[in-house]
């Protein structure tokens, strides 16, 4: 079963190989981690998908709280959610299939971002099936290229991950944790 | 106030409270040990950092208080690792505190420089990088936090030289640490509901007594709650001194090694209250066929913990000691009369076959001195085991009635534990019989710690069960692989002349009627004594459920008259 996870960490140099660390010696598997910026400072968001049983779901969540640097951990799989993925596919064109190509980026609502005598860049954004179904229709002509950045994630409406009432992120304290302080790697 | 990143180490130390630290200086870490002398603490210098951390971890075991290790950087910080694993697999809380090479050499494979805050990721709760003096005050400080709230456990803390030599303004207030708390658990009471309405239903009901009762502190709640809810008690390794051994309701070690009556009465019961113990696969035997009739209520203050391991029916994440303090007086007074007595019928079963119960014919049995032990020392001594046979015999032959008298290394099963952790555990109690139980393997593995009984005038007593191999492994390969004994037969010094080497008295028993003396000799001589009991080679911890067995198909021990050859 998937299950796609909303971590909130801090932004702190280290934290990335703790999650990740966390998670392979426990044995759970990874589909796809994304982390970056978010609206406070000093707070890193992460999507993680993971295939999990539903046993394992409660016991994820809680191995993640055990980990000091993680503010709040949210299963969102069950709440109405928009999921992305984006891609960058580089893809094979001459001078007459490029016609058919931009029909299908048009279709599929991506855009050209690079065009060059011999391949084109196609930017998409959407859910994975979505980026799939693209991919499978590009394929005859030529991929040479593709980058994924992996699922984000965010509940729909106000309810969820609403960071405010939480507790700020340790490195507010500036003088507790200025830049002296790093954790791991 | 400007201080040194090495004084604002020792000003955070003193103010949590650290009295002594256990250690070996190196050049890394020469800053912090130049400013210790300028402050109030006891430093005991070890043979080895991994003495260190199990000294520590000792001390931390035998009060509650957090243990600290100081070490250098590279392989003195490696050294630590199995005794930080040791920690983290048995919750001690523990501080240990590593010099590193100058921030700008860190990433350049300086000398001796390791990067131990990666090595250590997985065996510790946190650890830290500390590469400024004005960062040293809130590491140490969240540390101690961390090593003693909630679950307990070791933390680590990586200074580099630079920062324990510069200076920073030492703000103690402003270095507070903020709590980690999991935002938002829900409140519990449908399962406290549940809870108790499964004790006061139950006609077939076991406690399994864990560490947690122990760490927090909760032993008069939960004496009062067995006695209330008249639940019988079984205790895992860890949980022994949780509840008196000698309680009409205590029934004893469960497990691998646990006691047949133990382990048959979980198979049968109808409720299982796990109280802050983790379902370990050495008391579970294999899940598959574990207590299959009995509900199962878990209480523990690591969520990650439930269901784990075992499915739970009711899980309650807290405090033991508060959830007890919860149920007491809502709990129903129980009879489990019928129980009990069915319990007590599995036990008379098994009296025939203890091997205190067998004919004396002359041969030393580590029971029969383990047993001596425990009546000689009126079974009020600080027992600290190693790994091995030894440690389940100490199980099941030395009853404890006080809490925090058994130190052992439970989780991690680690070798060469015992003689440094008793070291620690002596320092924290000075007042303590303090007794160490070990093998012939597992203390040749840290027996150079004898130099720092001696440097430190420690006034421990060392109890050798020498069996000439490394027994419990002897004792699968005769179940499980034909009595091929691939590398268990152990060649030992000559461990009186070791004593001796070490101006340390030393002793060989022999016969078991030399037992009870040599305790005696070694208890009134007030500096440590070794003793060297040479005893049975090929003895077997009985009973024993195999690996992938179910609890209850226990391999026990033949029947005394089968074993004499009486009955054919």
């Amino acid at each position: 079963m998937q299950t796609t996870f909303i971590v909130h960490v801090e932004d702190q140099p280290g934290v990335l190989t703790r999650v990740a660390s966390l998670i392979r010696r426990r044995g759970f598997n990874i589909e796809s981690l994304t982390v970056g910026h978010t609206e406070r400072p000093g707070v890193s968001r992460m999507t993680i998908v993971m295939d999990s049983d539903e046993r394992a779901v409660p016991r994820i969540e809680a191995n993640l709280y055990k980990l000091v640097n993680v503010i709040r951990v949210e299963n969102i799989t069950p709440q109405p959610s928009v999921f992305r993925d984006l891609a960058m596919i580089k893809v094979a064109a001459t001078e007459s299939s490029r016609g058919t190509i931009m029909q299908l980026v048009n279709a599929f609502r991506a855009r050209l971002v690079d065009v060059s005598p011999e391949s084109l860049i196609v930017e998409i954004t959407g859910t994975e099936d979505k980026i799939d179904g693209l991919v499978e229709m590009l394929r005859p002509y030529g991929v040479l290229e593709m980058a994924r950045t992996g699922r984000v994630a965010m509940s729909r409406g106000t309810g969820a991950a609403a960071l405010a009432s939480e507790p700020a992120p340790r490195i507010d304290a500036e003088i507790a944790f200025d830049s002296g302080v790093s954790f791991s790697v | 106030m400007k201080l040194t990143g090495a004084q604002i180490l020792w000003e955070c130390l003193v103010r949590e409270g650290v009295t002594d630290v256990f250690g070996y200086p190196g050049g890394a870490i020469l800053p912090a040990y130049d400013a210790m002398l300028g402050y109030p603490i006891r430093h005991i210098l070890t043979r080895h950092e991994q003495g260190a951390t199990h000294m520590a971890d000792g001390y931390a075991r035998a009060t509650g208080k957090v243990g600290v290790a100081i070490a250098t950087s590279g392989p003195g910080a490696t050294n630590m690792v199995t005794g930080l694993a040791t920690a983290m697999m048995d919750s001690s809380p523990i501080v240990c505190i590593t010099g590193q090479v100058g921030s700008r050499l860190i990433g350049s494979d300086a000398f001796q420089e390791t990067d131990i805050t990666g090595v250590t990721l997985p065996v510790t709760k946190h650890n830290y990088l500390v590469t400024k003096a004005s960062g040293v005050a809130a590491a140490v400080r969240e540390a101690f936090y961390l090593a003693r709230t909630g679950r307990p456990g070791p933390v680590l803390i990586d200074i580099t030289k630079d920062a324990q030599q510069s200076t920073a303004e030492f703000d103690y207030e402003a270095a507070a640490p903020r709590p980690h708390e999991r935002p938002g658990l829900p409140p519990q009471d449908a399962q406290f509901r549940e809870a108790l309405a499964l004790i006061n239903a139950a006609e077939r009901p076991v406690i399994l007594a864990g560490h947690g009762l122990l760490l927090g502190n909760a032993m008069a709640e939960f004496k009062a709650f067995a006695e209330r809810t008249q639940i019988p008690v079984a205790m895992t390794l860890l949980g022994i001194g949780a509840f008196p051994a000698s309680h009409a309701l205590n029934l004893g070690m469960m497990g691998m090694h646990g006691e047949a009556w133990v382990n048959t009465a979980i198979q049968q019961a109808d409720l299982l209250v796990a109280l802050g113990m983790r379902f370990d696969d050495r008391v579970t035997g294999t899940i598959a066929t574990y207590a299959p009739h009995a509900k199962k209520i878990h209480v523990e203050i690591d969520p990650a913990e439930i269901n784990k391991n075992v499915a739970i029916d009711v899980g309650i994440i807290g405090d033991v000691r508060d959830v007890l303090a919860r149920l007491l007086p809502a709990v129903a007074v129980g009879n489990r009369r019928a129980w009990l007595e069915t319990i007590d019928d599995l036990k008379g079963g098994s009296a025939v076959r203890d091997i205190k119960n067998l004919p004396d014919q002359g041969h030393l049995y580590a029971a029969h001195v383990i047993h001596d032990l425990w009546r000689a020392t009126n079974g009020t001594a600080l027992v600290v085991t190693d790994v091995g046979q030894h440690q389940m015999w100490e199980a099941q032959y030395y009853h404890h009635d006080v809490p925090r008298t058994l130190i052992t290394s439970g989780g991690l099963g680690t070798m060469g534990f015992a003689l440094p952790a008793a070291i620690g555990a002596k320092i924290a109690r000075p007042d303590a019989e303090v007794w160490v139980v070990v093998g012939d393997g597992g203390f040749q593995m840290t027996m150079a710690e004898l130099a720092t009984v001696v440097q430190e005038g420690i006034d421990i007593n060392i109890a050798i069960i020498n069996n000439g191999y490394l027994g419990m492994v002897r004792q699968w390969q005769e179940f499980f692989y034909e009595r091929r004994y691939a590398a268990t037969p152990l060649l030992s010094p000559d461990f009186v002349k070791i004593a001796d080497a070490y101006g340390i008295r030393g002793i060989s028993v022999r016969k078991r009627e030399d037992v009870i003396p040599a305790v005696q000799a070694a208890r009134q001589a007030r500096q440590t004594v070794l003793i060297d009991f040479a005893v049975e080679q090929e003895d077997t911890v009985y009973p024993m459920v195999p690996a992938g067995a179910a609890l209850d198909q226990m391999i026990r021990r033949p029947s005394p008259i089968a074993e004499t050859g009486a009955d054919v």
